[in-house]
């Protein structure tokens, strides 16, 4: 198998690139400002790169190669149309600074994309500037800050976010400057209201919350919630990174929620690029449109659309209008579904995961048994022969993409399914009797499990090894 | 049904009957029934790929690319065919953060050859997986000083880039951190201004290199003056300019960051770019975000992981110094595969075509008669110029013939970018069409 790093296959006086004539004469650099060493890149000819990222593009799995059911991360169908679509000059080639008359149809873009959103979220406007999940959070928490400033009320410091949160709430929450509540879970898995009451005080600014949330669960008393929040002043944060259990059935802003983001690269079928890039566009209810983050676009009254930079905003968060070419690829994908399919969405991820659970249930333990929303928590096999870490690791000889594991963190053996609306009745059959059979492997042959991977290109890693001695440069491997 | 959703309708009823349910619309009996939609969305028809086509050709229609002299924080590089052929590998497009290392190699990997490069460029030990841009990357910075010293005021020099300037006290604002600008003398940040403003208050100082003006700065004497402090010095950097300038490692910062987008990435309407941070082996542990690390699986193989997460946010919550989590890592990819096929030798020598190229527009400009120069300071491949009348009519007048004149920074004042793609036609089309411009 392939194993080398691209600088190991530098070779002096190789390269890969063909240059126009310099036609131009040459400047004097300043010899002051002059590096004094050479950079160590690689030297390399065309071909050499494109072997080296073949060979290392076949180490990896992506979404086009089989099932990839990674709770809380919507690994569904990356649409090729629309990886062909922005690859156009007309998108790629324009300049973020160049005059709005010269970019109207990017403009276009956002705005459509916004009553979209807005109409299948029940929102009044998305801004589009976030770069991600977590960034949206951010984003949308530095509104929440805001919106309690600007009416005098300096006392609301504190976020509650439920101990069932994925980590980047509390961070985001940190990072805008709030305390960090936690709030209980109760035995059915959602926020427990009694606890919800008692943290409740005029000094909270808001709730983050996921619908359904990081167990896969709806909140039943969402509207309970929504109203214990408001009647103390304080906002609803929904945390979109479940939205596909939704979409299409309801709406958060009509379960209450205030601010919203969205993972484009989730529910709305951007691909995630190996991590990144994604986009988490932010919608607010209609009185925080203002504090949306700068640039904001707007429509004029001749039709046509503009950028500005709006007073009352937060401020700007990122360099220029967030990821244009994720959420143009968004546009098209809202396009594609059209509102004939949008509630299939939702309609068919859950029941791909109510299908995986009934499926399972005799072999995986399920913390909580209700009815699941788009995905399926275990807790670890029932026979406990194997840990959840095993499991997955064995889920890779059979050509699958693990599961979530470990989280949520409630559970000591999570294992969180999503299948997502995109998979078959058949892949997800061939899914669930591989599941059984690792079930049955377990007890049978539990050291073939401790030990798998048995079949990729590398195995179980020292991880620790990795931390004690970090080696994260080729610099660093030369006097190894 | 519909092209992305394989149910039939006997999966669905099949499907059902094993979960023990009648319809669908069962799946959500626990939605009060006053949230259910049951009217028609108002969202546009389901197009087919050949409406789709017609659509965004539409759009597309509607914005025009323009001959750019428009830099200001967004560039226009060389962008190779082997760049895209290797991004739109499904592989590398369609997987996930790399959580799953044995079957993630492809990722780790090319995040460690990300890593290294930007160690190499910037002459720094340490760099993470990338940031989502360089404005937020400064940020990012300010935090990590922050986390360090745990003081309250971030120095910016006001020759930053005005968007990044923004977005940092957006940061700095809502975690309850406060900044105050430095001058700037000559369109360079005053080093005299700095001096009166560092006390025990000062976290960090913030600098750009070559700065908003294009200008490369002496910042000979900011690290023992920022390092007395016991401030940090964060140096905002263009890294295409590094393979021949100096390193923000040999100027002395603690960390260096700025934007790759001059590495590859096309101007993309603002994004996807991708930010990166850097810093000295003394801070590794502060920085956010992925670290992709080498190390060994249970057969004694190569491998690579994602390493020292005790500092990230899914295990640190609310203690964490930073929130971000995924990035930009397939930008990241576009870049690494940029300076491989470059090298050591097509860095160089991009790095000074840009320079040349620049150099010799604003010859062809002061030549017009029509520009006057505001400063003999260095500069990279942006400058500024003084024209004779009204830039704005100038600007609009070139925009009638599909150029980008440049960033206006006052009635009269204009920065100019001449990039490394530009042809001595197209820098020379530029001087003759501003000498025959009239607008005064």
């Amino acid at each position: 198998m392939y194993d080398k790093l691209i600088f190991e296959l530098s070779v002096p006086g190789r390269i890969g690139y063909n240059l126009p004539n310099m036609e131009v004469p040459s400047y004097e650099l300043p010899k002051e400002f002059k590096r004094s060493d050479e950079p160590l890149l690689p030297e390399v000819s065309e071909i050499d790169v494109v072997r080296h990222y073949t060979n290392l593009s076949r180490k990896n799995y992506g979404v086009d190669q089989g099932m990839y059911p990674l709770g809380s991360c919507t690994m569904k169908y990356n649409p090729k149309i629309n990886e062909q679509l922005v690859n156009n000059e007309s998108f790629t080639m324009l300049h973020p600074l160049q005059p709005a008359s010269t970019v109207q149809g990017a403009l276009k873009v956002y705005d459509k994309l916004s009553h979209w959103l807005s109409e299948l979220t029940g929102m009044a406007k998305f801004s589009f500037n976030g770069f991600a999940g977590a960034h949206g959070e951010l984003i949308g928490l530095m509104i929440m800050k805001e919106y309690h400033l600007r009416r005098g009320d300096t006392k609301r410091t504190k976020v509650i976010v439920p101990a069932s949160a994925h980590g980047t709430n509390p961070a985001s929450s940190s990072v805008a400057g709030f305390e960090v509540v936690e709030v209980a879970t109760n035995s059915e898995g959602c926020v427990d209201i009694d606890a919800l009451k008692q943290v409740l005080n005029d000094e909270v600014a808001g709730i983050m919350l996921t619908n359904p949330n990081t167990l896969g669960l709806y909140e039943k008393d969402i509207l309970l919630i929504a109203k214990l929040l408001h009647d103390n002043g304080s906002l609803l944060y929904y945390d979109g990174a479940n939205l596909n259990a939704l979409l299409g059935v309801a709406r958060p802003g009509d379960m209450g929620f205030d601010i919203v983001h969205l993972n484009l690269h989730k529910t709305f079928s951007t691909p995630h690029g190996g991590g990144g890039p994604g986009a988490g566009p932010v919608g607010v209810r209609e009185d925080l449109v203002d504090l949306l983050p700068n640039p904001q676009v707007r429509k004029t009254t001749d039709g046509t659309y503009e950028l500005y930079d709006n007073p009352k905003a937060i401020g700007r968060v990122s360099g220029f209008y967030g990821n244009f070419l994720v959420v143009l690829k968004a546009y098209m994908y809202v396009l594609t579904l059209g509102h004939e399919n949008v509630s299939n969405i939702a309609k068919l991820s859950v029941l791909n995961a109510n299908y995986i659970k009934e499926s399972l249930r005799d072999y995986y333990k399920l913390p909580i048994d209700s009815i699941c929303m788009h995905e399926v928590v275990f807790d670890g096999l029932i026979s406990q022969a194997v840990t959840t870490l095993d499991v997955a690791k064995r889920l890779l000889d059979y050509g699958y993409h693990p599961p979530t594991i470990y989280f949520p963190l409630l559970f000591h053996q999570s294992l969180m399914i999503e299948p997502t609306e995109g998979e078959s009745k058949e892949t997800l059959d061939a899914f669930i009797e591989t599941m059984k059979k690792i079930a049955e492997e377990a007890v049978s042959n539990p050291e073939l499990l401790k030990t798998a991977p048995h079949t990729t290109v590398v195995r179980r890693l020292d991880e620790v090894q990795a931390a004690r001695n970090p080696i994260i440069k080729y610099r660093d491997t030369l006097h190894d | 049904m519909f092209k992305y959703f394989p149910h039939t309708d006997s999966d669905i009823e099949a499907m059902l009957k094993r979960i023990g349910l009648e319809t669908l619309d069962d799946l959500f009996c626990q939605v009060d029934p006053s949230l259910k939609i049951n009217r028609k969305y108002d969202i546009p028809n389901s197009h087919s790929e050949l409406e789709l086509k017609k659509a965004i050709k539409a759009i597309a229609g509607q914005n025009k690319p323009l001959l750019s002299f428009l830099g200001a924080g967004t560039y226009e590089p060389f962008q190779f065919s082997v760049s895209q052929a290797i991004t739109s590998r499904q592989e590398f497009l369609t997987s996930y953060t790399p959580y799953q290392p044995e079957i993630s190699q492809g990722t780790l990997q090319y995040i460690f050859e990300w890593q290294s490069m930007i160690c190499e460029l910037t002459g720094m030990d340490a760099t993470n997986a990338s940031m989502y841009d360089g404005a937020t990357a400064t940020a990012e910075a300010m935090f990590m000083a922050y986390g360090q010293n745990k003081r309250p005021k971030i120095l910016i020099s006001s020759a930053l880039n005005p968007r990044v300037i923004e977005v940092v006290k957006t940061y700095a604002k809502y975690r309850g951190l406060t900044t105050e600008l430095i001058a700037t003398e000559d369109y360079q940040t005053s080093l005299a201004d700095l001096k009166t403003k560092l006390n025990e208050e000062v976290s960090a100082v913030i600098v750009q290199q070559p700065n908003f003006y294009g200008i490369v700065e002496d910042y000979s004497q900011y690290k023992d003056l920022i390092s007395a402090n016991n401030s940090l010095f964060i140096m905002n950097v263009d890294p295409s300019t590094l393979p021949v300038l100096k390193t923000p490692r040999e100027w002395g910062a603690g960390i260096a960051c700025g934007d790759a987008q001059p590495l590859g990435i096309a101007p993309n309407w603002g994004g996807p770019y991708v930010g990166f941070l850097a810093t000295t082996a003394k801070y590794l542990r502060r920085l956010p975000g992925r670290i992709c690390g080498q190390t060994k699986d249970v057969d004694g193989k190569r491998g690579f992981v994602l390493t020292l997460q005790a500092r990230e946010q899914h295990i640190r919550r609310e203690k964490a110094n930073s929130n971000i989590c995924s990035n930009q890592s397939l930008m990241a990819l576009q870049v690494v595969t940029y300076l491989s096929l470059l090298g050591k030798q097509g860095t160089k020598e991009v790095a000074l075509r840009a320079y040349n190229n620049a150099h010799y527009l604003y010859d062809g400009l002061i030549r017009t008669g029509k520009f006057v120069p505001v400063t003999k300071a260095p500069f990279f491949k942006e400058f500024v110029l003084k024209y004779c009348g009204d830039a704005e009519k100038l600007q609009n007048f070139l925009l009638e013939k599909g150029i980008l004149g440049g960033y206006r920074l006052t009635d009269r004042e204009i920065l100019f970018y001449a990039s490394e793609t530009r042809t001595k036609e197209e820098l020379d089309l530029l001087v003759r069409l501003v000498g025959e411009c009239d607008v005064r």
